[in-house]
């Protein structure tokens, strides 16, 4: 299962490095949709508020549904299905393995925007440093279950616009936890108890998607 | 002494989203065989290789391809002894030549070391480090046959692989064929008209509203 994982995570990896649709094209929206979240509040407001971890969150939700859709979209051709479901891979290391890659795509964004937000909302920098090990945790749960969900809606039609909202309710725990996290280390809000949510929605995500992610791809 | 078939259909069903694929398929195919299976499109063509493959599901009847029951086997057993090459190009357009090849060959526990040598034989050793969104329609399909040079497949299913190849592109197709069927391996391809190449010993079939029409 991990040699499977290695080796799907390496390969989407290494298409991401070589399209780079990440780089140019989805960090730098994030960047912009912080930019406008900043615009949005006004010099008055912008400064420290409160409201930098749910715009922070918010603006990752977009990143995430984006990176979610390509991660699947790598994998859509038919006849590229075809020929990877003849090699037989483990679908349980399939699983950990993009949901390893989308990790990875996941932190890098994060550390970009998480970096947006104190220069564009001024939150304050030790409280980032603080929230970043949050930070990383929920976006490692956010990658397990849309791994989950992406491939559930993957080939089917309207799969871009159906993802969204199949995403959202499962992400909104995801993100209300990630956001209490990340003003707890700001000193805005109640110590760690919400990562109790998050590290419970690693261990379900990551559970259910070893058990069932080869229904979900045979479906 | 005739050997056991490899693959043997009876009344063989394939649905798909409510829609009858394949309506009762009989077929058995030997092994070390070449089959051309032809038919008008919609004809059920694609469908049955997907189902000889283990990429489609068998709704009634009788399946056994390589030993696998297709009906209440392990599919994923039998997709990793079948070899599939689709007319919609079959890898990862943004990684290069070797680099696919070589995510089939650790997928399959396969030598790395024999990626070059399968290059050459295709006649791709000096694309090896060309992203394959990057050659020609001819050149993916010479890309197909190193994916299955490299896979060593006991069952190779060819759909459409004629699409989009020049002469030489044809006459290298029908040599390489001709090469592995004697090695042992059968190939099942899929085309529009008969083939006709007086070289290859070939077995005609005819499917027509998903059934077998002509054999």
């Amino acid at each position: 299962m991990f040699r499977v994982a290695w080796l799907v995570a390496k390969k989407d990896l290494r298409i991401e490095l070589r399209s780079r649709v990440l780089l140019w094209q989805v960090v730098p929206f994030g960047a912009m949709a912080l930019l406008l979240a900043g615009l949005a509040l006004g010099p008055a407001h912008a400064g420290n508020s409160p409201a930098g971890p749910g715009l922070f969150y918010l603006v990752m939700l977009f990143v995430a549904l984006l990176m979610i859709n390509r991660s699947q979209v790598i994998e859509a051709t038919p006849g590229t299905r075809a020929s990877v479901a003849t090699l037989g891979l483990d679908p349980a290391g399939v699983f950990l393995g993009k949901a390893l890659a989308l990790s990875i795509e996941l932190w890098v964004s994060g550390l970009v925007l998480l970096a947006g937000t104190v220069l564009v909302l001024h939150t304050a920098l030790h409280g980032a440093i603080l929230a970043l090990p949050s930070v990383l945790v929920t976006l490692i749960a956010l990658a397990l279950a849309g791994t989950l969900y992406g491939a559930l809606t993957a080939g089917g039609e309207g799969a871009s616009t159906l993802l969204p909202v199949l995403c959202l309710p499962a992400f909104a725990p995801l993100l209300i936890a990630g956001e209490r996290s990340f003003s707890a280390a700001l000193g805005t809000a109640g110590l760690w108890e919400w990562w109790v949510i998050v590290l419970v929605a690693v261990l379900a995500y990551g559970g259910v998607g070893i058990l069932l992610y080869g229904v979900l791809e045979e479906s | 002494m005739m050997s056991d078939p490899l693959v043997r259909l009876y009344g063989a069903v394939a649905f798909a989203n409510g829609f009858p694929l394949l309506s009762g398929v009989d077929l058995e195919l030997s092994p070390r065989s070449l089959i051309v299976v032809t038919g008008a499109n919609g004809a059920g063509k694609t469908s049955l290789l997907r189902l000889l493959g283990g990429l489609l599901a068998l709704s009634s009847g009788e399946g056994m391809v390589c030993g696998v029951d297709l009906a209440a086997g392990d599919l994923r057993q039998l997709r990793r002894r079948v070899g599939w090459l689709g007319h919609e190009g079959s890898f990862y357009a943004d990684l290069s030549v070797k680099e696919n090849l070589r995510f089939c060959a650790v997928a399959l526990a396969r030598p790395v070391t024999e990626i070059d040598a399968v290059l050459e034989r295709v006649g791709l050793a000096a694309r090896a480090d060309t992203t394959t969104k990057q050659l020609s329609a001819g050149q993916r399909r010479r890309l197909g046959l190193a994916w299955l040079l490299l896979r060593r497949a006991e069952l190779w299913l060819l759909d459409e692989p004629y699409a989009s190849l020049d002469d030489q592109g044809r006459t290298f197709f029908d040599d390489l064929l001709g090469e592995v069927t004697n090695a042992g391996a059968t190939v099942v391809v899929s085309a529009h008209d008969p083939l006709r190449n007086a070289r290859l010993e070939l077995r005609t079939i005819h499917l027509a509203g998903g059934r077998v029409k002509e054999d």
